[in-house]
């Protein structure tokens, strides 16, 4: 399997500009992307799209910070497994909890404003993981396996919030 | 008939020769087709200069009338005529409530697993092919104007339109003998129209408003990149309601008033809701509508509506617009402040209620300065023009997304997950699944689309079977599915079971579409009742489907054979040319298509090298700013 960041020609490290990967992305896509081939044989439009795909879900994965340390995590042969790792340190338990109950007052008071503000200190959550779980990936991965769990559990209270905000919307 | 002509071996047809490409808007109410010519994406006009072909389609004994002359007939002729067949492309007979409403006779299809038909006079009618036959007349009349035969048509689609929708609209085109060089999203070609003819750069909002659908999507526009965000609709809000509401209020106010009013017949209907979609446009510049018909019992109707009223009538439909769009909003993670403008789109934005509700939503005004009914078409013939490469390809690059989550059915009735809504395309998952059973040899795969947790309340997209599992203890399988998205937003599935390689490829036929044999049926009816025209036809498609072939095959090796190939492996390929040109002469089309496919299996290996050679060209000896799209 290619390697995202050779792909996108980017070193192989947590930090990562932005616009320099969107610039790649679209460089890449502009000679790649199955509408350069439509014309083409059958054999050309397969090796197309198989090769956007395979750009897309590189861009995808290292657009995100979570999935991005994932990703570096992987290549280094260690598995985040937030599927079946659910342990967590009582701290953090405790500001799940904190967290989910938030959202069931605002869900049942309707309040819209205080689920923006739970966003927000999601967002501000996840930047302090993030600037942790680089370091991490150089000097200890397997903490860094347990951050970017966190990271996950993090994303997973966003998408849920913004759902809910969604529901109460409507 | 320049494309049956079919070049000497090693002699590649003229590089540069324009190709007639054409862009459709497949609209629910009115149609049109576009080119580019002279470098200015234009309408084409019919012989009266109408650019809009009304899509009505009127059924006759044994002719078909199409456009205008069809929408006149539509009163006295309301069960052969049909109006608004966008709405049932892809459906089944209970997706449609308000069929109560519909003067059309509407039967259940038995062997396509309940896909609608309208039975008219000249038998039973799907909606692809209703559609086929407005594709038809935009053939003919693109054909006319141009000159010549089409090499291609991109044919637009609402962005929420599922896949079935999608397969059904690409089943029409092929019917009515075009070839599809892309379906392309409705917001997404007005966006190219608006973006390339304004030099638009940053965020931008297209709010696509049309007879039957509605769509929002969000595109962030950059140097040639259309980069499509987010999109949300509603595959079932257009116009046409407005029009609905407009009529339930005349008929409450003429019950009203006589108390012994009858049911109103199928003429009546069709005649009271063009009344009432007259009333709407004319309320769009006036205070106020008079609605006056007599109807076939001899009851006069006069009613008049004022703005106020028709405000009051249809301000739900304005707001139910609003919820996708503040979905829209939310999938893109961008804020109101971040928009740098709105493009209106489609006939129905038009009404001033629904400018209004979206200044107000976007605190600012909509860019209304392209014609909102013919931006569709214009966008798509500049797409069209580029993929039929008339332009150089690299000026445009057009990055869209899925509207719709893609998932399986899990225990219990569950959906789960497997490609997100709003995923740029194409793109592909993987997903592993086991047995629940000792020795179980077979699964059953439910694929469905929608955003909901339960199967129940998703489409169903395809359902099958893998088979010749090992037997195995129960959770010891390990089944990938993957389900893979083109760049048509079209999905294709196949399942492998990993420790001993069984194989199921199947593209996805959406449980309410048309299977590959009654595309193939209607193929040949509409070929001509002679059997040797049927043979005649088929061997003309497969020549044709030859000749393109070795034309890119020629290009590909005139472009890269050199560097790629060596001697030998040319050789191979051009041996197999050379062979599928031999047969060109002939009769047998099997024989055609048999060794067209052997040509292209001949070239894997080359195309491999090609897609290596192209992503090293791609980010090679070319600095970061200088990056000119």
């Amino acid at each position: 399997m290619q390697n995202y960041f050779a792909l996108f020609q980017l070193p192989q490290q947590f930090e990562l500009d932005l616009t320099v990967l969107d610039g790649q992305y679209r460089k890449l896509q502009a000679e790649v992307h199955p509408d350069k081939f439509v014309n083409a044989s059958p054999a050309d439009r397969m090796q197309s799209m198989q090769m956007a795909t395979l750009v897309n879900e590189a861009y995808q994965a290292l657009k995100q910070p979570t999935s991005r340390a994932r990703y570096l995590l992987q290549l280094q042969g260690i598995a985040t497994d937030e599927e079946n790792n659910t342990a967590m340190p009582g701290d953090f338990l405790m500001a799940q909890m904190e967290w989910r109950e938030a959202m069931d007052d605002a869900r049942v008071g309707k309040d819209i404003p205080a689920l923006d503000a739970l966003l927000k200190e999601m967002r501000i959550q996840a930047k302090t993981l993030q600037q942790r779980v680089a370091n991490e990936i150089v000097a200890a991965p397997t903490q860094a396996a347990l951050t970017v769990r966190k990271l996950r559990f993090i994303d997973k209270v966003s998408e849920d919030v913004n759902q809910l905000i969604a529901q109460l919307e409507d | 008939m320049a494309l049956l002509q079919i070049s000497e071996p090693g002699l590649s047809p003229a590089p540069h020769q324009h190709k007639l490409a054409v862009g459709i808007d497949l609209g629910t109410t009115n149609s049109l087709v576009a080119t580019v010519r002279s470098g200015m994406s234009t309408v084409l006009h019919d012989e009266h200069g109408h650019a809009l072909l009304p899509s009505v389609v009127r059924y006759l004994q044994d002719a078909v009338i199409v456009g205008h002359e069809a929408q006149a007939a539509q009163s006295q002729d309301p069960v052969n005529t049909i109006i608004s067949v966008k709405r049932f492309m892809g459906r089944a007979l209970h997706d449609i409530t308000d069929r109560a409403h519909i003067p059309y006779h509407f039967v259940e299809n038995d062997s396509s697993q309940g896909i609608l038909e309208i039975k008219t006079r000249a038998g039973l009618k799907s909606p692809v092919e209703i559609s086929a036959d407005i594709l038809k007349t935009l053939k003919a009349r693109a054909e006319k104007a141009l000159g010549g035969e089409l090499t291609g048509a991109v044919i637009t689609v609402p962005a929420y339109f599922d896949d079935a929708q999608r397969q059904a609209t690409k089943d029409a085109a092929r019917l009515a003998g075009l070839h599809v060089l892309r379906l392309l999203n409705e917001p997404t070609a007005a966006a190219v129209a608006y973006g390339l003819d304004n030099a638009a750069e940053g965020v931008y909002v297209i709010y696509d408003l049309g007879g039957g659908t509605f769509d929002i999507s969000i595109l962030r526009l950059s140097k040639g990149v259309f980069e499509v965000l987010a999109t949300n609709g509603d595959s079932a809000l257009g116009g046409d309601d407005f029009d609905h509401r407009i009529f339930c209020w005349v008929l409450d106010q003429v019950r009203s008033k006589s108390k012994d009013f009858k049911p109103l017949n199928e003429e009546d209907t069709r005649l009271l809701l063009t009344k009432s979609r007259q009333a709407k446009e004319w309320l769009t510049d006036n205070h106020e509508a008079n609605i006056v018909c007599k109807l076939s019992n001899g009851a006069l109707v006069d009613e008049t509506l004022s703005v106020a009223q028709f405000v009051a009538l249809t301000e739900h439909l304005v707001i139910k617009t609003l919820s996708p769009t503040r979905k829209a909003m939310r999938d893109a993670r961008l804020s109101i402040d971040e928009i740098k403008g709105v493009v209106l789109v489609g006939g129905a934005t038009r009404m001033p209620h629904i400018r209004h509700a979206v200044q107000a939503f976007f605190e600012q005004e909509p860019l209304t300065n392209l014609d909102p009914d013919k931006v569709v078409a214009l966008g798509a013939a500049i797409q069209a023009n580029v993929l039929a490469g008339n332009r150089s390809g690299d000026e445009l690059l057009l990055l869209d997304i899925t509207p719709l989550s893609l998932g399986l059915e899990t225990m219990g009735g569950l959906v789960e997950k497997v490609i997100p809504r709003n995923s740029t395309l194409p793109i592909a998952r993987a997903q592993d699944f086991t047995t629940y059973k000792d020795g179980q040899t077979a699964m059953a795969i439910h694929v469905v689309q929608g955003e909901r947790e339960l199967v129940s309340d998703c489409r169903s997209l395809a359902r099958f079977e893998l088979r010749g599992i090992p037997p195995m203890a129960a959770g010891a399988a390990r089944i990938r599915v993957t389900f893979q998205v083109d760049a048509d937003g079209l999905l294709s599935v196949s399942a492998r079971e990993q420790t001993n390689g069984v194989e199921a490829n199947i593209t996805v036929k959406p449980s309410y579409g048309l299977n590959e044999d009654q595309i193939t049926n209607m193929l040949k009816d509409s070929f001509g009742a002679a059997e040797s025209d049927k043979a005649a036809r088929m061997l003309r498609e497969a020549v044709v489907d030859a000749q393109r072939l070795i034309e890119a095959i020629q290009a590909a090796l005139a472009e890269d054979g050199d560097t790629l190939l060596s001697a030998d492996e040319r050789q191979q390929i051009q041996t197999h040319i050379d062979a599928l040109l031999a047969l060109c002469q002939g009769t047998d089309s099997h024989a055609v298509k048999q060794a067209s496919d052997a040509l292209n299996h001949a070239t894997e290996d080359f195309a491999a090298k090609r897609m290596d050679a192209s992503v090293q060209k791609a980010l090679a000896g070319k600095n970061l700013d200088s990056l000119e799209l």
